[in-house]
């Protein structure tokens, strides 16, 4: 079975249950939706300092919902046993790591795209500008969460807090990850100098090359019994 | 061996009365500051100490994840021990001296900001050797965070920096050089809290160790 083959068979597994259940993309949807409205509560009415705000918002919310659905998303593959029998396989196991990756990259992203316009309708706020650099920021950004998130999600599922630890060892590990997708963002919803924006879009490019090679390496060790 | 251990230990009380000599008496009295600039040999050896102990973390994450010897993991869990210790310490004396000569208790410096997050990081380390409780688990687990979060470092370091940059009203830390009598005293201060760090993981990987055989043979029974 080739590596790629079997993280495509994962995405498509996973894909598959999501559309029956579809547990995990509900409760990051409506939390989103909760995080990005409670938020506004953060300004005076009509206050035009929003739109300095207004990438870190979207942020905070894609964060917060993301680590709830790589939490939930971990659970249902342990909770079957579903992970102990798919490390069973004749396989590479990083490519398991990767499928499961991707499959919460394809989730996180699915509810960043319904997240987005109610975003803009709530803080006025118009992504439009720029479109294409803040869809490429969008995108190195959620990546870069869902490789470390999912690394994270399957060891603290494995501890005795289960879902508490992944905040835990997460959020600061995707410091630099959230900053640059905020600065590029920023900068790309005022319409200032895009070239200010690039050294940003270089870090996250760097962070998701790093750590996905980085845990390409190690996953195997780390997940032997 | 024991010899060794016992020698080491005397040596870093030792250098660490000679450090507080250096610190207090020889090194010249900063005209701006006072006396309050000599948290600066502590400080700055703490930190130190603080990275490189995560430093030592990540090397022998490495090294168990490769080799499957557990001395490996102890000495991985040792380091992250003594290395929270330390760097709760520049966290603290940092704004002690911060609030006298900046006049703020924090700033979101780069350097600040990433001993921050090296704490946390640290935190979340020892949290999740007490939250595993399969000793084989808990040693890769920890491996993994021990390698990812090492790499993550400099890069929360470099981005904050650029973050800073953009925001330029940062003030910066000791302005000019040192004077070379300070520099002499920083030197000893570093040796002194280097011992320290030596002789205090020769005991905790000893107690890491003698726990790891403990537990191996309550299984046993």
């Amino acid at each position: 079975m080739g590596y790629f083959r079997t993280i495509f068979n994962i995405i498509e597994k996973d894909i598959l249950l999501e559309l029956k259940t579809k547990e995990v993309i509900n409760s990051m949807l409506i939390f989103a939706l909760l995080v990005v409205i409670v938020f506004s509560f953060i300004f005076e009415p009509g206050a035009e300092y929003k739109i300095d705000l207004a990438a870190g918002i979207l942020w905070m919310a894609i964060i917060f919902s993301g680590i709830l659905g790589l939490n939930k998303s971990m659970m249902n593959e342990v909770t079957g046993g579903n992970l102990s029998a798919l490390l069973l396989a004749p396989i590479d196991r990083s490519a398991i790591f990767f499928g499961k990756t991707f499959s919460n990259f394809i989730f996180i992203l699915f509810m960043e795209v319904i997240t987005i316009p109610v975003y803009t309708i709530f803080y006025d706020i118009s992504l439009m500008n720029n479109l294409l650099l803040n869809i490429i920021t969008l995108f190195l950004g959620t990546y870069g969460f869902s490789v470390l998130g999912t690394l994270f999600s399957i060891i603290s599922v494995k501890s005795k807090t289960r879902e508490v630890m992944l905040p835990i060892l997460l959020l600061p590990l995707i410091i630099p990850l959230v900053l640059a997708s905020i600065q590029s963002m920023n900068i790309f919803i005022k319409g200032e100098n895009i070239a200010e924006s690039y050294k940003w879009l270089q870090l996250l490019l760097g962070f998701d090359i790093i750590f996905t090679l980085v845990i390409y390496l190690i996953f195997e060790y780390v997940i032997e019994e | 061996m024991n010899k060794i251990v016992k020698s080491i230990d005397l040596f870093a009380i030792i250098l660490f009365i000679v450090a507080l000599y250096f610190a207090f008496i020889y090194a010249p009295m900063e005209i701006v500051m006072g006396v309050v600039q000599k948290i600066f040999y502590f400080h700055v050896s703490s930190a130190w100490i603080a990275f490189f102990a995560f430093f030592v973390t990540f090397v022998s994450s490495v090294i168990f994840l490769v080799t499957n010897n557990f001395l490996y993991d102890d000495i991985a869990e040792s380091s992250a021990e003594i290395g929270i210790v330390f760097c709760t310490i520049v966290l603290i004396t940092g704004p002690i001296w911060a609030k006298p000569a900046w006049g703020t208790w924090w700033t979101w410096d780069p350097r600040l900001t990433t001993t921050l997050i090296l704490w946390f990081i640290y935190v979340g380390y020892l949290m999740l050797r007490k939250f595993v409780d399969e000793h084989d688990k808990r040693a890769k687990f920890s491996a993994a965070l021990g390698i990812v979060g090492f790499i993550d470092v400099p890069i929360v370091f470099l981005s904050i920096r650029w973050w800073r940059t953009i925001h330029p009203n940062v003030l910066q830390k000791g302005g000019g050089g040192l004077h070379p009598d300070m520099k002499t005293a920083l030197f000893v201060a570093l040796i002194a809290f280097t011992f320290l760090y030596v002789s205090l993981m020769i005991k905790r990987v000893k107690l890491s160790f003698l726990n790891r055989k403990i537990e191996s043979l309550k299984e046993y029974i």
